[in-house]
């Protein structure tokens, strides 16, 4: 990319904290001065985390919409910075660090497989929104614990054909993800993000049947800057890199796993 | 009239706030959020001879106020650096130092005579202190005997300001800083880590691939600024302090407790204009305690 956007320390406020279920939360925020920056599907933010006294860091996490006056965070409850984060009253303040990384690639043509395991289905409607604008054939593969945890449904099937996969069979197809019969039919493209088994085993079947496909890691974060060099992925063409700064997002082809 | 500035052997700072070497890059990673050319100065990234991977992944774990890192001094080398990022960073307007590390004395030596060749660079950190490498690092810096023959081999190979970096995991840091000292170190800078370890209670696994790694941020404050104390009345070179400086304030503690200069590392993390905001708070406590020169802050 010859251009970049830069990088903003913004202050948000909170216009709405919904609930989803017992375990997860959309914090729907407002930019307190001017407008946002223009973000990429797959891009994340770095969020101070207010009121949490066990907690110092910011927390790193995906951006699920975005629009110039709009940003929209799901948050899974992992901990108590995240927790903090899900309990924000409407009307609190946020400050946020964006737009951080590399997102998904979107030179992608054919059809496409956006495959997301419980709160990492965050940033797969953006991507898809952004494929089906450039005439991709996109179906979404939703994976979770329960029907509970299956997040966004409706927003997903308003925007291209979904299909479910739960553990327990409580919503669609029973089982994991990468037993869902859609994963067997041809694709051009996948791209994946959810907890790290999941993206393993959709990486494995990619490669085994030669499909391109691309990755988002959640590698523990200081920075998010690529500055501290904590958050790294060992790659096959350059060793440890920055996951905050190369990625979140890999092709695997990169990968070592 | 306020005076910020503070020269530290041949080096001049326009004011004594530093980002801490392996929390900033090479000040390139924060220049869309901080105006670099308002900073005192830049310690870059540890060097080392060779370029090195660093430990495996993971890293870091977040603790109580603070962060356990075990890096392990991942950088491209010196030559990388001499003929790839000094380019990209030589015309910033701070003071640069790079923060040399290696496995041998020759190592360290090496690494300060390949960069003499470069004009723009202030000052070399000796970093005898890095508590995550299996050779070299803190185990250089733990002895009067180790600290004496690395900082006397740099001293050899490198005519401008030498700062070294000293680590707190001993049990008398200032007779490390007075051996520092005679050995030809223009300045102390301290504290780096203290060597720490956190368990995962429920998968029963250390969270650092090393087990151990060095605690960072403002829970290690207190000790920090004791040893600044400490090390500033042992010595007559200047001290840099650093460790767990959140805000001005803090920066304003150590200064009080003797250091001439600070650094601030892990804060960056948490609010990367934390620099921008300490440099404002001293010139304003400053002007409101009457004091005009960094020198003249002192404890009551």
């Amino acid at each position: 990319m010859l251009w970049r956007i830069m990088k903003q320390i913004i202050d948000f406020e909170v216009t709405e904290c919904a609930q989803m279920g017992p375990n997860y939360a959309l914090l729907r925020l407002r930019p307190l001065r001017g407008e946002m920056p223009s973000i990429e599907p797959g891009q994340f933010v770095q969020v101070e985390v207010p009121n949490s006294k066990t907690t110092y860091l910011r927390r790193p996490i995906s951006v699920n919409y975005a629009d110039r006056h709009e940003l929209w965070l799901l948050v899974r409850r992992a901990g108590a910075g995240t927790n903090a984060l899900c309990n924000l009253p409407e009307g609190a303040r946020l400050n946020i660090m964006l737009p951080l990384g590399h997102g998904f690639s979107t030179d992608v043509r054919g059809r496409a497989l956006l495959v997301g395991g419980g709160v990492g289905v965050a940033p797969l409607r953006m991507l898809g929104r952004r494929l089906l604008a450039q005439g991709v054939e996109v179906h979404f593969l939703l994976g979770a614990r329960t029907s509970a945890d299956v997040l966004q449904l409706d927003l997903f099937r308003q925007t291209a054909e979904t299909h479910v996969a739960t553990e327990d069979g409580s919503w669609g197809h029973k089982g994991l993800v990468t037993a869902h019969p859609i994963l067997q039919e041809p694709w051009d493209h996948i791209a994946c993000c959810g907890p790290m088994p999941m993206m393993k085993a959709v990486a494995a079947i990619a490669r085994e049947r030669g499909i391109d496909c691309e990755v988002s890691l959640e590698n523990v974060m200081a920075c998010g800057l690529g500055a501290c060099l904590c958050c790294v992925e060992d790659t096959a063409d350059h060793g440890n890199v920055c996951v905050c700064q190369e990625g979140p997002v890999f092709n695997i082809k990169r990968l070592k796993w | 009239m306020v005076d910020l500035s503070v020269k530290i052997g041949q080096m001049c700072l326009k004011n004594p706030v530093m980002t801490a070497s392996g929390t900033y890059g090479f000040g390139e990673e924060y220049a869309d959020l901080v105006d670099l050319s308002r900073l005192g100065g830049i310690v870059v990234k540890g060097t080392t001879l060779e370029p090195r991977q660093g430990n495996p992944y993971p890293r870091m774990v977040e603790t109580p106020s603070g962060m356990i890192n075990a890096v392990g001094l991942q950088n491209k080398g010196v030559d990388y650096l001499v003929e790839h990022i000094y380019p990209r960073i030589k015309d910033y307007d701070t003071a640069l130092v790079v923060n040399v590390s290696g496995r041998t004395v020759e190592d360290y030596a090496a690494v300060c005579e390949r960069l003499r060749t470069l004009d723009k660079i202030a000052a070399v950190e000796i970093n005898i202190s890095c508590p995550n490498v299996k050779q070299g690092g803190m185990s250089w810096g733990t002895t009067t005997a180790g600290c004496e023959s690395v900082v006397s081999a740099c001293r050899r190979a490198w005519d401008r300001t030498m700062i070294v970096k000293l680590t707190p995991n001993v049990t008398d840091i200032t007779e490390i800083a007075r051996a520092a000292e005679a050995a030809g170190a223009d300045s102390v800078s301290l504290v780096n880590t203290f060597l720490g370890m956190a368990i995962d209670v429920e998968r029963r696994r250390p969270y650092l691939s090393t087990i151990t790694g060095g605690l960072s941020g403002a829970a290690i404050r207190p000790i920090a600024v004791r040893m600044v104390w400490q090390v500033s009345q042992a010595v007559k070179v200047p001290v840099i302090g650093l460790g767990g400086i959140m805000n001005g304030r803090d920066a304003v503690e150590f200064l009080l407790a003797g250091a001439s200069a600070v650094q601030i590392g892990t804060a960056n993390f948490i609010d990367p204009q934390v620099t921008i905001k300490a440099i404002d708070y001293i010139r304003d406590y400053m002007e409101r305690h009457g004091i005009e020169r960094i020198a003249d802050l002192r404890m009551l």
